[in-house]
């Protein structure tokens, strides 16, 4: 096991820069899950650490090895990729074993290694499969036996879990977060997903554009975002976000473009005159009180029920433990946690 | 159902139709009917040349005179004849040799393709030329290159002072055979390289990085990884390849016609030479069947080389 340190990387794939300086410091045993939407540079920079992709500029430290001209077969990582790569012509027994055999480990070293980890994985009855006979759930999981098998000081995962269907994602999810709690090895995983990083990471980079956005623990992120780009991609369904200004007439209000007025708490830090966004998560809108909105649709889910309306003449999502008897086009009265407000300067995008 | 068709109304035996009418409604029937054009032209240009080919080893046919059976004389013959013998030789010679070369410098060379070389599609299309190129041309250029006179390979050595005299390529019998192997070498390698070149490419790069990151060398993940998983096509190119080497004719009918002494007479050409311009076509024939126990051989090969490996079947889900 070992920290892994990324000091001021960069990629470029010719005059195209993909990784624009990245400052990350991950601790020994720690889960950090690299999120950021298509495009962002975060798998270039999870294969940079693996070995596959060069390293143009900075460097990138395993423990406290740099190992920018370290080829991969000697970082002593190992890595679950999307479409788990298993090698088709190999048992799942092989499979695991592929990284002992070429160290030429024996027999029984090899099964001594490889049984534990079919047993925790739940694979001891597959090990004379063929990865074609095996369903996506357990291919998934081969992947990561043979992960687990080499015993390695830094796990990578490729977006591992976006080739399952939606249920199967949720235990696997559940799964790789009871595995690393087990084996308490460094992880670092990549996902678009940002569901699957609150649920799984010890901590979060978010990414975007070859640049990172924040780096902090889930909730953390989901708090205290610390520009727009973070605000809008944690969290779902995503935060209600509203331009307007602070009331002039009163500084303890928020005015919407089209006049609406809107609650703030006492010391916030907007500045009159500036053009603000009012972020507001759908769970900080509650039922009764002075703001009026128009229900659009509602969705119930049993527990809650996510509906989608609109003050003034924007479109909000709200989330209500209450059943409501409204239909569509009926109007509610809301009323918002002035505590639980985000106030971004809309020109920066940054949190006041 | 909102609309239900009124069931047809049951023809009278007299009303039943003409044979077209109930040809049409004939799933068998048509079936035949679109079968029969191909069926006809496998039979006029397949069976029937074959069949002719296998009874008139069973003959003493000469050209412009009609032959009688003679059941396995020709045979006998040829279980006599050295001439034959060597050409059987010759071809085994030829095909295990040509083979081998061109499977190892095509895989090397479909290698190499694979990676990211700059110019990556020129050098793609150009390595295709020599399979482009009309045999006899290529066979041409080769006779130019091996000429006992005017040879480019041995004014060139002359040249670098390493010979003192041309090279005698195709007047001595093992300078012919190996200048013959070259040259169908030269001419086969394309097909071997650019189809294993699409066999490379079905490989996912991500297998050869999970091998790379599990600790393999460069060596150990063509041994262990690219060559299991090519196996299968590196099966079906070869079976083609040796079995177009094995009957090949135009270069060596080019270059040699069989000389010096026979030393290149392959089966094809051995066959050709005994049956037109000798004029023995039952003898011919016969030396043409007898390659067949050959490639059949090969195919049967390939046919159990070919069989889907255990990896290859899929699962129940």
């Amino acid at each position: 096991m070992a920290s892994v340190d990324f000091v001021d990387v960069r990629k470029s794939f010719g005059a195209h820069a993909v990784i624009k300086g990245v400052n990350v410091h991950i601790d020994d045993g720690e889960f950090v899950i690299l999120v950021g939407p298509s495009g962002c540079g975060k798998s270039t920079l999870l294969r940079m650490l693996a070995g596959l992709e060069h390293i143009s500029g900075g460097e990138i430290r395993i423990g406290e090895r740099a190992v920018n001209d370290v080829p991969p077969k000697d970082r002593d990582i190992a890595m679950v990729f999307q479409n788990y790569a298993l090698y088709p012509h190999m048992s799942v027994a092989d499979n695991m074993a592929f990284s002992l055999t070429l160290k030429g480990a024996s027999k029984s070293e090899i099964e001594t290694k490889v049984k534990p980890a079919a047993e925790i994985l739940g694979l001891s009855h597959l090990l004379d499969r063929y990865p074609r006979q095996l369903s996506g759930g357990q291919r998934q999981r081969v992947a990561m036996g043979r992960a687990i098998v080499r015993d390695p000081q830094v796990f990578l995962f490729d977006e591992p879990l976006s080739n399952l269907d939606a249920k199967l994602r949720v235990s696997m999810r559940t799964e790789i977060k009871n595995l690393h709690q087990r084996l308490t090895t460094t992880t670092v995983y990549v996902t678009h997903d940002q569901i699957e990083a609150m649920t799984m990471a010890d901590k979060i980079v978010v990414m975007q554009d070859g640049r990172i956005e924040q780096i902090g623990a889930p909730l953390e992120l989901y708090d205290r975002p610390n520009n727009l780009f973070v605000a809008g991609f944690i969290g779902s369904p995503a935060m209600n976000m509203l331009h307007g200004r602070l009331d002039p007439a009163d500084p303890q209000r928020f005015v919407t473009g089209d006049g609406i007025a809107l609650p703030l708490a006492p010391g916030h830090r907007g500045t009159p005159g500036t053009d603000l966004v009012y972020g507001a998560r759908p769970e900080a809108i509650h039922l009764g009180g002075a703001i009026p909105m128009e229900v659009i649709v509602i969705e119930p889910t049993g527990f809650e029920s996510q509906v989608l309306g609109r003050i003034g003449a924007s479109n909000v999502t709200c989330v209500f433990r209450e059943r409501l008897s409204v239909k569509p086009g009926e109007r509610i009265d809301v009323s918002i946690d002035p505590a639980a407000v985000h106030l971004f300067d809309a020109g920066t995008g940054v949190r006041l | 159902m909102s609309v239900s068709a009124a069931p047809p109304p049951r023809a009278s035996r007299a009303s039943r139709g003409s044979f077209f009418e109930r040809l049409s409604q004939s799933r068998n029937g048509l079936g035949l009917l679109f079968m029969l054009p191909a069926a006809v032209f496998l039979l006029c240009f397949l069976t029937y040349p074959l069949g002719l080919g296998a009874w008139l080893g069973f003959t003493d046919t000469m050209i412009g005179r009609p032959g009688i059976f003679v059941g396995l004389e020709n045979y006998e013959y040829l279980f006599r004849d050295r001439v034959f013998w060597l050409s059987v030789f010759n071809t085994l010679f030829y095909t295990a040799i040509a083979s081998i070369l061109k499977f190892a410098l095509g895989l090397w060379l479909a290698i190499i393709l694979n990676e990211n070389l700059p110019f990556k599609t020129f050098f793609r299309a150009v390595i295709l030329l020599p399979w482009v190129v009309p045999t006899v041309l290529s066979a041409l250029a080769f006779w130019w290159i091996y000429d006992s006179q005017f040879s480019i390979i041995s004014w060139v050595l002359m040249q670098l002072g390493f010979i003192d005299a041309p090279i005698n390529f195709l007047g001595d019998p093992w300078n012919a055979r190996f200048s013959v192997i070259a040259a169908n070498v030269w001419r086969g390698i394309p097909f071997v390289a650019i189809s294993l070149l699409a066999g490379l490419q079905t490989i996912p790069a991500s297998l050869h990085e999970a091998a790379a990151l599990d600790g393999a060398t460069s060596w150990q993940r063509f041994r262990r990884i690219t060559l299991p998983l090519l196996t299968p096509i590196i099966a079906v190119v070869m079976t083609f390849s040796v079995l177009f080497t094995f009957t090949d004719f135009q270069l060596i009918y080019v270059l040699t016609k069989g000389g010096p002494v026979n030393a290149t007479h392959l089966m094809a050409t051995l066959s050709f030479q005994r049956g037109i311009p000798g004029g023995a076509l039952g003898e011919g024939a016969a030396i043409a069947v007898a390659m067949v126990p050959f490639l059949l051989a090969a195919i049967l090969f390939s046919f159990f080389g070919l069989q889907r490996r255990k990896w290859q079947q899929g699962g129940n889900d």
